[in-house]
């Protein structure tokens, strides 16, 4: 069968194992390795590029299981489940407790192995930081079959390597994950309009204090409108200090499900073309400019705008899309920003959806993406052309500091990589150890010379 | 509400314990991995099940049928739904040329699920109320050449249940046979999926609906009900010459 990453490039014809038991994958990996070289584990395939591509996919779609959920001494409660658990399976089932997750990305799709993989981030990582930074403890099956449950202080150089390591140190199985309370499905949300990048940046450091902070970009508008945005804040309604009836309060507390509309086929890529993009950026500016008052929105609708369109990646066009995402510190933020932008919309070949956001500190997971400042995504249609326009913005982004995300990434190059995440030789001497033959090996691992 | 439920291992009984557990019911699973079962204990216990027992047992050693319902009964203290979902699907090729591995099937799919039909049409029918589901098949509506040993086990299930829905809809008891079409679980496993393939939760989230509203035969999703209309109206001197 041929896979791919979210973006849809690159391709590959691989053969996808669906092990139904921790004890399949177990018996099928020790010893005799049965499997061959090359495995990567795969969760939900949301990643967008290649870091979930291998000549064998091991799913873990079979290890959707909870184990437990306790309350500890200190007060917070613990969830306990398998890997291929999707976030939004596991606020099904928290919601009505009254619990939420930490830290959630864009997708809900996501699984929980997937999310610790690429140690994602949120709306909130300037102030919660990353999914990561709520995992308690995991067991990880390694090259040798082997078992180990790892945290922060038994085996913490593995816990450390797992954690934003891509699926390259063995396969997660289970997660221990601390939730957070929750009073009311909605959160109350606060539309700020900037009219260009010092502005949205100013506006975001005023407001750091905000829960929820996330802001669009309209990355092809140019000159004194360059980096014009919408900035998003929100926080989570608190039912006991609220008075009036909550929007979704009615149904009680109970995950929301929204019919998702789905593309039958890919859009005929030339629908997506600078026009037809600047015109959408404009639009959607002029009609985000005109609703400030805040609103409560529900949780859904808030973390997750895009899943209303399941498949919204076929809009690209049969032969796919990247997505950039940089990160870079705060002092050197705006220049790179401002740089990228200009080439960007200097080549014509911006996208629908550009999002900008400040990050909080930096964990010490050897291959975590998040670093203390902000960092931009871009979405951009496959073409041939694209790819020198993304070697150009590389040189930018390291000439400031900056490292792209591995659970983006499609394309880097090894140089680019080793150059930005620092700590790629501990984590290389660490693998090498673990998996000494390199069967954990993805074509991004390959790409970035990780074995 | 008590459920009993057996094959409670299959991905797709297993979906189906989760939709109940989330509602609060209690769970009496059956299978015969016990690792499995207690993983699925602690699944369903987070998920907010009143109660969940487990035993561990190959159901083909229907001499322990008659303790399993006891100890199910005395557990759950009264059944009021009884779901059975154990199944294999046989290799039609090798059962061409092998008796033994045909018959072995049959022990799974047809002689063990009539011997729990009779211990739990016994029990039913005394207490006089209640709930007996089994999974049977679309594959059971018609004799394909790619799949009858299979097709075959499902519908003698199928007649049986008929049968047996009529004895006792007397006692006020429903009786409901659940055709899935395609699922994809680990039994399909093999297959190259096509279209036509929907989900362990999908099927589930059809079988609770479809017992709540006391459905007799229920085609899992239901589009399955018209496709298999069409498939049944195929006259012979055609389907002969079919070749799926
Ligand atoms: C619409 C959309 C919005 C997004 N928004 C955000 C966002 O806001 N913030 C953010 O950080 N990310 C975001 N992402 C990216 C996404 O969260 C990550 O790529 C995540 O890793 C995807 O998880 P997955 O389960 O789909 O994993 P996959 O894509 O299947 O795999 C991703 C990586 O995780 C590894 N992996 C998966 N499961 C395991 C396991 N059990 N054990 C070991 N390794 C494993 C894989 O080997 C691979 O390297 C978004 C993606 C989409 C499509
Ligand atoms: N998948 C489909 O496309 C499809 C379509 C129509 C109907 N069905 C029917 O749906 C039911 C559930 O199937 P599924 O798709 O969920 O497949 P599954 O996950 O493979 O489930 C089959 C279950 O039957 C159990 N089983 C087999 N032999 C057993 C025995 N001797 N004793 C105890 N348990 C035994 C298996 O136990 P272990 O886990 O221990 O192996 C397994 O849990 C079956 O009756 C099947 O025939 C399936």
């Amino acid at each position: 069968m041929t896979f791919s990453g979210w973006g849809r490039y690159p391709r590959l014809e691989s053969r996808l194992i669906e092990p139904i038991s921790t004890f399949e994958i177990e018996e099928s990996l020790g010893g005799s390795g049965q499997w061959g070289p090359s495995i990567i584990a795969r969760g939900a395939g949301r990643s967008y590029g290649d870091s979930a591509l291998a000549e064998t996919l091991v799913s873990t779609r079979y290890l959707d299981n909870f184990s437990s959920l306790t309350t500890s001494e200190h007060g917070y409660t613990v969830l306990r489940c398998a890997s291929g658990m999707s976030l939004e399976k596991v606020l099904e089932t928290i919601i009505p407790k009254g619990l939420f997750l930490p830290v959630l990305p864009g997708a809900k799709a996501v699984t929980v192995g997937g999310a610790i993989a690429a140690d994602v981030h949120g709306k909130n990582h300037h102030i919660d930081g990353s999914f990561c930074d709520h995992v308690e403890s995991m067991q990880v099956l390694l090259a040798t079959g082997e078992i180990i449950n790892c945290n922060r202080d038994a085996y913490p150089e593995l816990f450390h390597a797992t954690c934003g390591g891509m699926g390259l140190t063995g396969i997660i199985l289970d997660a221990a994950i601390k939730l957070v309370p929750m009073s009311s499905l909605d959160i109350a949300q606060r539309t700020l309009v900037a009219d260009s990048l010092q502005d949205c940046m100013e506006l975001m450091d005023e407001h750091h204090e905000s829960k929820y902070s996330v802001a669009w970009i309209d990355c092809l508008a140019s000159g004194a409108a360059q980096g014009r945005s919408v900035l998003y804040l929100g926080e989570h309604v608190d039912e006991k200090d609220a008075r009036e009836k909550s929007k979704s309060g009615r149904r009680g507390l109970r995950a929301i499900k929204r019919s998702e509309l789905k593309i039958p086929f890919d859009a005929p890529s030339f629908l997506l073309n600078k026009h037809t993009m600047m015109g959408f950026n404009s639009a959607y500016y002029a009609l985000q400019k005109s609703r400030g008052a805040p609103k409560r929105i529900d949780y859904d609708a808030f973390f997750f705008p895009l899943e209303r369109l399941r498949n919204w990646n076929r809009l690209y066009g049969s032969k796919g899309f990247l997505q950039y995402q940089l990160a870079v510190p705060q002092e050197s933020a705006h220049a790179c920003i401002s740089a990228v932008l200009s080439c960007v919309s200097h080549a014509g070949k911006g996208s629908f959806l550009s999002v900008l956001k400040k990050f909080g500190k930096a964990n010490n997971n050897l291959l975590s993406f998040p670093i203390e400042g902000y960092t931009l995504a871009l979405d951009f249609k496959y073409e041939d052309s694209l790819f020198p326009l993304l070697d150009k913005l590389d040189a930018i982004v390291l000439e400031h500091g900056g490292r792209l995300y591995l659970a983006k990434d499609a394309r880097m190059s090894k140089e680019c990589f080793r150059r930005s995440y620092r700590q790629w030789e501990q984590f290389a001497e660490l693998k090498q150890k673990l998996d000494p033959r390199g069967q954990f090996s993805s074509l991004q691992s390959r790409r970035l010379g990780l074995g | 509400m008590n459920i009993l439920l057996i094959g409670a291992n299959s991905a797709i009984a297993t979906a189906v314990a989760r939709l109940y557990a989330s509602d609060g019911h209690g769970l009496f699973l059956v299978g015969r991995d016990l690792a499995k079962l207690e993983t699925l204990r602690d699944d369903l216990t987070v998920r907010g099940a009143g109660g969940v027992a487990l035993v561990e047992l190959d159901i083909t050693h229907t001499a322990r049928h008659t303790e399993l319902i006891e100890r199910a009964q005395t557990a759950l203290g009264g059944i009021d739904l009884a779901i059975i979902c154990h199944g294999v699907l046989p290799d039609q090729q090798i059962c061409e040329r092998d008796f033994t591995a045909l018959q072995a099937s049959l022990d799974v799919n047809v002689i063990s699920t009539m011997s729990l039909l009779v211990e739990l049409g016994n029990y039913f029918e005394k207490q006089g109320s209640g709930s007996l589901a089994v999974i049977t098949s679309v594959a059971g509506d018609r004799g394909r050449r790619s799949n009858y040993v299979y097709g075959a086990s499902k519908a003698m299930i199928s007649t049986f249940l008929e049968g047996l829905r009529g004895r006792l809809h007397d006692s006020g008891v429903n009786v409901i046979d659940i055709r899935p079409g395609l699922v994809d679980s680990p039994m399909t496993r093999e297959l190259e999926k096509g279209p036509l393939f929907s989900t362990p939760d999908r099927v589930a989230r059809c079988i609770v609906k479809g017992i709540r509203k006391n459905r007799t035969t229920l085609y899992a999703p239901g589009y399955w009900r018209f496709v298999m209309l069409v498939v049944k109206a195929i006259p012979q001197r055609l389907f002969k010459r079919l070749r799926f």
